[in-house]
């Protein structure tokens, strides 16, 4: 790690006003950021510490949403909503491991967009959205292709807000080695939608996998996607797995994603 | 088990409590006063020749005190290879030297090319950074076949070929193999890779050099398995240091597997740069660089054929392996794929003619070494793996077939060299057979079936060769080292007991094991022993720990040495009652005249030693301390018969592993609990290579798998609760304890284990798949099912 001067703003404003410096760059939980930073292969000069902002933590549930402060750790999440959304819950306490999810946070997971993490696929599913201090971006809006997303420099993610949907699911495939999702399927179903997200396998990133979305608006069950794959083009290829079989794996996860949601 | 803690206790690991408790001593948490540090500048490219380093700008950077290329080593040896082997045409291997900073040439990811000492390590890298390099690229090879073809790129551009050596064993049987196999009435063939592997010890490498100008002494801290090995490598063969100017000293030691037995450049370059820059110099490896660095394993393409009768009797057995060196050859690298391999081709069984042949190729990437199991895991896993293919074909059961060709008459001598003193095959098979309730797998099998999942049995037997030796023999087959091992008992006034022991534990548990051999033989308390190992300063010149040889050798040379002090507290005691040395007795810590009530406590006797007023000091040195060096005459072998149970999830391809059963015959057991967790943690890594693990460089050489992200170890999730069993006992025949040797069984018995209970899995499920290459990964399970 090469020196760096770690700010820590008290405020959201305080942090943005720490922001506007060329030289800074947020730290969330910094799961991902300070190992690169170890590695040498980021360098920032400045550090804006989001985390010890209290507007920024902390989850509310509301009447049919749960808005999740950016700063909130998977490991609060996982025990906030556990009553309200299930399968967020699991989702959240199953990255990583303890550590991970008590410094890992929402926000800074949703900023880095990695193609294998696991809440893209929770936030595309609910059709959740990203709160910024300066704008609300729809989630179909806001990935945009590997480690790409909507935000403008300097622009920090405040929150997300989650409609609860009526039934739910995240069917996770461990990636061997570093247990992120080699594939992860999240199905959202709510007021006649359902909708597919996919972690993990996409070359560009988290998706939506409409033929699946297509079939279970029509009925919602393991049945009505039996057989069917995404096209293993545009599937990532490497060490752990072929596109091919991650194709495959999308539509085990995703039936397999509906039968936990029928309960 | 015994009350008093002796042979046969489970007593607890006493140097647990220092470990648990962060206490201790391991290198890193060694710091000299005005320690300077080292941070290795190292290749990023598999292949390239350096046209220029240019440290200038470096070496004005804060804090830097020298920077160090191969220009600084001129004069300076090379790591030295401790094994030659001598190829089918009676030429000896082709042994390129092995620079402790590249010289002219980088040859594969990760070799160090130049060392920055800094006052930090964070100046030091700071300064490495600002090295430019000036290094054209060149073509790499990757692969070992195509290392081999006519006109291949050559990792070292001044040797014939990329062949380091073309072996036969035993050559003069080759036509008779050939005959035999062209004529048998069945012959099974599998082709195999054993992957590459990355030992990954918990504790990564760690290097301080110490020079005192006044006594013109160095010193060597150092992560190592044997540092007396270390001491005569780096002194005599790098740097030119007389034994008695060098001390290397290895404290606590986080785990070896073998990759911290070789000599490395860090080491050397400590050494040296300390008396160089008048500082202590401290390298610590990092993860990364540990992936890069430490010696890896395994790596051996094959191709094996067993010929059969038809009632599946074995006739022959040929065997063709590729196996990767790397870029240079590691310490022991040339001894892996022959000597601890070939000789292991006979396995359990009476194959009368066996001829296996080994290429062993230079390839652009990191050395390959031994690695806990070192050739005999790749033995086992070829044997076991194309038995099992054969019993299908031939429609036996897996376990008829084994039997009908066990080994049952000892002392057996085999084709490939060895003479198994002793052992018992039936009757560890009969003991599994029983633990592991194969009757009831049918109905196992049904309930997973129920669940949707493909359950499969997987049985096998290894045997193991252990402890090494005698160093005669070695000697003729290429070993620059001898191979027996030494202690010295040390009784201390009042009667307890130090002993310095040539091996060395970096989690064993000889510190707790030795003593209970000790009290064992004097009848006193084992916490009155204490075991000191890990500084040459400290014990006669050991050989180290490394081939499950610690008790078998190390044990016997401290067994030979107590016996010589009882033997000479025995004369003493005589005197002391005044009675003849004959009618001396020894029990329970007292010294008895056979018939008599006379007797004398094991510390009175040895308080006289020291004390020598009552004492014949005519015909006795006073004193009480003896030294005995060890040389077995034969290998010890270890033997057992493992069996496991399977789910494949036909969706995913995902293997879970439900039951795993390892009965093995280590002889006379010391402590049974250390043994259960050796093998437990040999079994851990063996399902590590079996589903898992695996080294992946991509064709550029580029290190794929270069960190936890992409290189899978084991979790504790990932394994089954293991039954472990070793009531089997047939003691070794030739050392005074009876004891095998178990720290590599579990990791060289299991991969077979799961490769066969997956593709019993398969086949019973309908799929036409007779083998999978490890790791048997979802991705790769789930390929071969779908043909």
């Amino acid at each position: 790690m090469y020196e760096v001067i770690i700010t820590r703003p008290r405020s959201l404003a305080e942090a943005i006003e720490a922001l506007g410096d060329d030289n800074a760059t947020p730290l969330a939980g910094g799961q991902t950021l300070i190992p690169t930073m170890k590695q040498r292969l980021a360098a920032p000069e400045v550090l804006v510490s989001l985390a010890g902002i209290e507007e920024l933590s902390g989850v509310t549930i509301g009447d049919g949403e749960i808005t999740i402060g950016a700063a909130t750790t998977h490991a609060d999440v996982a025990r906030e909503v556990a009553g309200a959304c299930p399968a967020l819950a699991a989702l959240a306490g199953g990255i990583g491991d303890p550590a991970v999810r008590n410094r890992g946070t929402i926000g800074g997971s949703l900023a880095n967009n990695d193609p294998a993490a696991d809440y893209p696929a929770a936030v595309l599913a609910c059709d959740a959205t990203i709160i910024t201090n300066d704008r609300e971006i729809r989630s179909d809006e806001f990935f945009d292709g590997m480690f790409g997303t909507a935000l403008f420099e300097g622009e920090i993610i405040t929150g997300v807000r989650f409609p609860i949907p009526e039934r739910a699911a995240y069917a996770k495939f461990d990636q061997p080695a570093s247990r992120f999702a080699l594939t992860g399927v999240f199905v959202a179903a709510g007021g006649g939608v359902v909708r597919v997200a996919v972690t993990g396998a996409g070359e560009d990133g988290v998706f939506r996998w409409d033929a699946a979305e297509q079939a279970l608006a029509k009925d919602f069950s393991p049945s009505a996607i039996e057989g069917l794959s995404p096209d293993p083009s545009g599937m990532i290829g490497d060490l752990h797995g072929t596109p091919e079989y991650r194709a495959h794996l999308v539509g085990v996860m995703t039936k397999r994603a509906v039968e936990a949601a029928l309960g | 088990m015994p009350a008093d803690g002796g042979i046969g206790a489970s007593t607890r690991r006493r140097e647990d409590v220092r470990f648990l408790t962060g206490q201790g001593n391991y290198t890193d948490d060694i710091n000299i006063h005005n320690q300077a540090h080292v941070f290795f500048l190292r290749s990023d490219m598999a292949h390239g020749k350096i046209n220029g380093i240019d440290t200038a700008a470096a070496e004005k950077m804060p804090g830097v005190i020298r920077i160090f290329t191969s220009k600084d080593f001129e004069g300076v040896g090379g790591i030295p290879c401790g094994w030659q082997v001598t190829d089918r045409f009676g030429e000896p291997m082709q042994e390129p030297k092995h620079p402790v900073l590249a010289e002219g040439f980088v040859r594969h990811v990760g070799e160090p090319i130049a060392a920055v000492v800094a006052e930090t390590l964070q100046q030091a890298r700071d300064a490495a950074e600002a090295i430019e390099l000036d290094i054209e690229e060149l073509p790499p090879v990757v692969d070992m076949a195509a290392a081999l073809e006519e006109g291949a790129p050559k990792v070292h551009e001044d040797l014939k070929s990329n062949l380091c050596f073309d072996w036969g064993f035993v050559e003069e049987n080759r036509e008779a193999v050939d005959e035999a196999i062209r004529n048998a009435p069945h012959v099974t063939t599998l082709e195999l890779r054993n992957q590459r592997l990355v030992a990954n010890p918990m504790e990564p490498r760690v290097a301080i050099g110490v020079y005192d100008r006044a006594g013109d002494e160095h010193t060597l801290y150092t992560t190592s398995q044997n540092p007396h090995v270390i001491r005569l490598l780096m002194g005599a063969f790098v740097l030119g240091i007389p034994e008695h100017k060098l001390r290397v000293v290895s404290p606590d030691v986080g785990g070896g597997f073998g990759t911290k037995i070789f000599h490395y450049q860090e080491e050397a370059f400590c050494t040296f740069a300390a008396k160089a820059v008048n500082r202590p110099v401290k390298w610590r490896s990092s993860r990364s660089e540990a992936f890069m660095s430490d010696a890896q394993g395994r790596d051996h393409v094959t191709k094996i054929e067993l010929a059969l009768d038809e009632e599946g009797k074995f006739l022959a057995i040929r065997t063709n392996t590729l196996a990767n060196m790397g870029a240079y050859l590691s310490t022991f690298a040339p001894s892996v794929p022959t000597w601890l391999h070939g000789t292991l081709m006979a396995g359990n069984y009476t194959t009368p003619l066996i001829y296996v042949n080994v290429k062993a190729v230079f390839t652009n990437t990191v050395p390959v070494d031994a690695y806990r199991g070192a050739g005999r895991p790749e033995a086992t896993f070829q044997l076991e793996r194309v038995i099992d293919k054969a019993a299908r074909e031939l429609g036996i059961d897996p376990i008829e077939i084994r039997r009908r060709n066990f080994i049952t008459e000892f002392p057996y001598e085999t084709p490939v060299a060895l003479t198994y003193d002793t052992g018992n095959y039936h009757a560890t098979m009969d003991k599994l057979e029983e633990l592991a309730d194969l009757k009831g797998f049918e109905a196992r099998a049904a309930e997973s079936k129920k669940r949707g999942k493909l359950r499969g049995l997987g049985v096998n037997c290894y045997i193991e060769a252990c402890g090494i030796a005698p160093s005669n023999l070695v000697g003729q087959l290429g070993a620059r080292a001898g191979l027996y091992e030494s202690a010295t008992v040390r009784v201390n006034a009042t009667g307890s007991i130090t002993v310095m022991t040539g091996s060395h534990s970096h989690g064993q548990g000889h510190e707790t094991a030795f003593p209970q051999v000790i009290a064992d033989m004097i009848g006193i308390d084992p916490e009155q022993v204490e075991i000191v190992h890990g500084d040459t300063a400290k014990g006669p010149m050991g050989m180290g720990t490394y081939g499950s040889r610690s008790l078998a050798v190390g044990g016997s040379a401290m067994v030979r040495a107590a016996e010589k002090v009882i033997n000479k507290a025995r004369k003493i005691a005589a005197h002391l009652m005044e009675a003849s040395e004959a009618d001396i007795e020894l029990k329970d810590g007292q010294f008895t005249v056979k018939g008599t009530d006379k007797s004398v406590a094991w510390g009175d006797v040895t308080l006289a030693a020291y004390v020598p007023h009552n004492y014949p000091l005519e015909d006795l040195e006073p004193g009480l301390e003896e030294t005995a060096f060890y040389d077995p005459s034969n290998f010890t072998y270890p033997a057992g018969a493992y069996a496991c149970e399977v789910e494949v999830d036909p969706e995913t391809g995902k293997v879970d592993v439900c039951s795993f059963h390892a009965v093995d015959d280590f002889g006379n057991i010391v402590n049974p609990m250390i043994v259960d967790g050796q093998v437990h943690g040999g079994l851990g890594q063996g399902i590590g290579q079996a589903l898992l693990e695996n080294c992946v460089y991509d064709d550029d050489g580029q290190l794929l798998s270069a960190s936890y992200m992409d290189y899978a170890m084991p979790r504790a999730d990932d394994l089954p609760f293991y039954t472990v069993d070793h009531s089997c006992q047939t003691p070794c025949t030739h050392n005074p304890l009876g004891v095998k040797g178990c720290g590599e069984a579990g990791a060289i018995g299991s991969p077979p284990t799961i490769v066969n209970a997956v593709v019993d899995a398969l086949q019973r499920a309908g799929h036409d798949v007779t083998h999978i290459d490890m790791p048997l990964t979802p991705a790769r399970v789930w390929a071969a099912m779908q043909g």
